[in-house]
């Protein structure tokens, strides 16, 4: 009886195995390409792009290759090598499940230009706005996340406000009817940035000579 | 690293995307056990044991395939040792303590492929719970089924006294009570903050 | 169950192939008669593609399961062939979850946990316990494939309603004019239950008229 169950074990490994390595190159290959659309979506003109890990408290290191528990985030430069922007995506719970999204961050202006929707279950109708709505996708535009004067921490914290109640730069109009999922998107843009905009300033000028 | 906050996992898994009435999980006991009150209240229990001792093993195993980086290998991992584990449970309980058993055990085999446990283990995996977070997922989407089992059942007992169309009756008329449910429970948006 | 009035008896045995085949497409519909399966039918449900995505996905694991437990019948041992099942039907879940995600990722992303939990379909393990482990490969290969287009055909249904009346689109594409106020309960929890309901209804409705003397 053991011998059976160890057989169709070993049959079943087979078989999985063969399937995921057989598509192992053709997934790796779908998410690279999808990343690069979306890059391109925010930050238009982008040729070149490097991928960079935070090593510890003040660096950043180019890499080649990504390793699974790392997320790295990506300097985006045009024809010419000048530096376009930084990409970095950023997850968070949303409404119905995790939210996933890539924006764009200006160093020198300090303001994220750009953000769009990589992966969302979110309310269809509803929470699903936050993919394709124009008023709220302006929003990230021109959203101030400048930081304060020991470049430590973000001078102003991100807040979602109720649609048509934004007065200042780092204001986000929220999507009515569509609140908890339009707070999730500010709430994970303001951690990220949080994280990154120390370390990019930090590391600016050096990224912004490299190839 | 997923960075959510106890609570708001807690009160998520319950009430704001409780696993039936939000995620479709576990119907099929839900429509089966959800006729009497007792019943109802006891299948919930036994799902909620399930769910907590299938998270622990689920972030055990997680644990395991990162290290083998073996990815491929969660599902069918997870479910094997899930239904393993529930069976040696079961003996246990049988052998040790008769009048738990009686009050559990018969719903226990079946639970074992029930959606809502398997369910639990991806999602768990899928946000990437820390311990403590899963075993909160797990209590919350827990008393979430219980919630939704024995409302359902106060409504179906109820329901008997009435007169509800023959084509109707059955499972028609439970979806569509089901349905109102989910609508209900839709109020408590935003209460995971 | 408290009241089913209507248990339509599960034709298990016929003699010719293609009545296999079409036992599985109407009578012995998984959905909408024996009512199994129907954690995911509800869940992504809630537009064409993703039903149709599902029912065959669904429908390849139904397949193969069936065609390997048929062949394996007089292997696999009695006392452990819930477990030997459950492990055939997840190596193929977890297959058709990677091929989903190289043929397109937006795909895999809508549909999500839901093509893991088709493992727990209980369509596929009871089709494998009262049917593949005990007919021929071929015969078993014919009910898999039956069963599972009417899986699928069930699931099309469904997101059919729910993404006319919750989007006002078909396949993405809006259908219907922009005067339309487009039901979004359609498109959550609550308009599954429903939906399926009003069609479970309907169907009895069709049944009842049948059986009635004319």
């Amino acid at each position: 009886m053991y011998f059976s169950l160890l057989g169709i074990s070993g049959l079943c490994t087979i078989i999985i195995i063969s399937v995921y390595f057989f598509t192992k190159p053709i997934i790796e290959d779908n998410l690279q390409q999808q990343l690069e659309r979306a890059i391109f979506s925010i930050l238009p003109g982008t040729v070149f792009k490097n991928a960079y890990i935070k090593i510890n408290e003040n660096t950043l290191e180019k890499v080649a290759k990504i390793k699974k528990p790392q997320t790295p985030i990506y300097a985006a430069y045009d024809l010419n090598h000048q530096l376009l922007g930084f990409a970095i995506t950023a997850q968070g719970m949303g409404y119905q499940d995790n939210i996933q999204l890539l924006y764009a961050y200006d160093a020198k202006k300090q303001k994220i230009t750009g953000m769009t929707v990589l992966q969302s279950r979110e309310t269809p109708g509803l929470g699903s706005k936050i993919i394709d709505d124009k008023g709220f996708l302006d929003n990230f535009t021109q959203l101030d996340v400048q930081l304060n004067a020991d470049n430590k921490q973000l001078k102003q914290i991100i807040e979602v406000v109720k649609p048509g109640k934004k007065t200042e730069a780092w204001q986000i109009d929220g999507i009515s009817g569509a609140t908890v999922s339009s707070k999730a998107v500010g709430q994970i843009i303001q951690k990220s940035i949080s994280y990154w905009a120390p370390i990019i300033q930090i590391n600016i000028k050096q990224i912004s000579n490299e190839q | 690293m997923n960075e959510e906050n106890l609570w708001s996992i807690f009160i998520n898994a319950c009430l704001v995307n409780n696993f039936v009435l939000a995620y479709f999980l576990g119907i099929c006991p839900f429509m089966g056990v959800s006729g009497k009150f007792s019943t109802a209240l006891r299948m919930g229990l036994a799902v909620s044991c399930v769910m907590l001792v299938a998270s622990v093993c689920s972030y055990g195993i997680q644990q395991v395939l990162v290290f083998l980086d073996a990815p491929y290998l969660q599902l069918i991992s997870t479910i094997i040792v899930i239904a393993s584990t529930v069976q040696l449970i079961e003996m246990l309980i049988k052998k040790y303590n008769q009048a738990l058993y009686r009050t559990l055990g018969i719903f226990l085999p079946l639970i074992t492929t029930n959606c809502a446990i398997l369910g639990l283990a991806i999602f768990q995996a899928n946000r990437e719970y820390q311990f403590t977070q899963s075993v909160f997922f797990a209590l919350g989407a827990g008393a979430g089924f219980t919630l939704a089992l024995i409302l359902m059942a106060g409504i179906r007992e109820k329901l008997r006294f009435a007169t509800i169309p023959e084509i109707s009756q059955g499972t028609a008329v439970n979806l569509i009570i089901a349905g109102i449910l989910s609508l209900g429970f839709m109020g408590f948006a935003g209460l995971g903050g | 169950m408290s009241s089913d009035n209507h248990v339509i008896p599960i034709i298990e045995e016929t003699d010719s192939h293609s009545e296999e085949f079409l036992k599985g497409l109407w009578k012995s519909n998984p959905v909408f008669v024996q009512v199994l399966g129907m954690c995911p039918v509800l869940a992504v449900s809630n537009s064409v593609i993703n039903a149709l995505a599902m029912g065959l996905a669904t429908l390849f694991v139904l397949l193969m399961s069936n065609v390997l437990v048929s062949s394996l019948r007089f292997v696999i041992p009695r006392q452990i062939r819930i477990a030997c099942y459950i492990a055939i039907i997840a190596t193929f879940v977890t297959s058709v979850d990677y091929i989903i995600q190289a043929i397109s990722l937006e795909l895999h992303q809508a549909l999500g946990a839901f093509i893991s939990l088709i493992v727990v379909n209980c369509l596929i393990l009871g089709r494998a316990e009262a049917f593949a482990s005990k007919q021929t490969v071929s015969k078993s290969f014919m009910d898999g494939l039956g069963m599972g287009l009417g899986f699928t055909l069930a699931l099309v249904c469904l997101g059919t309603v729910r993404e006319l009346l919750g989007n006002g689109s078909l396949f993405g594409t809006s259908v219907l004019p922009e005067q339309f106020e487009p039901w979004v309960i359609m498109l959550l929890p609550s308009g599954g239950f429903f939906t399926l309901g009003v069609m479970l209804i309907f169907i009895n409705m069709l049944q009842k008229k049948k059986t009635e003397p004319s």
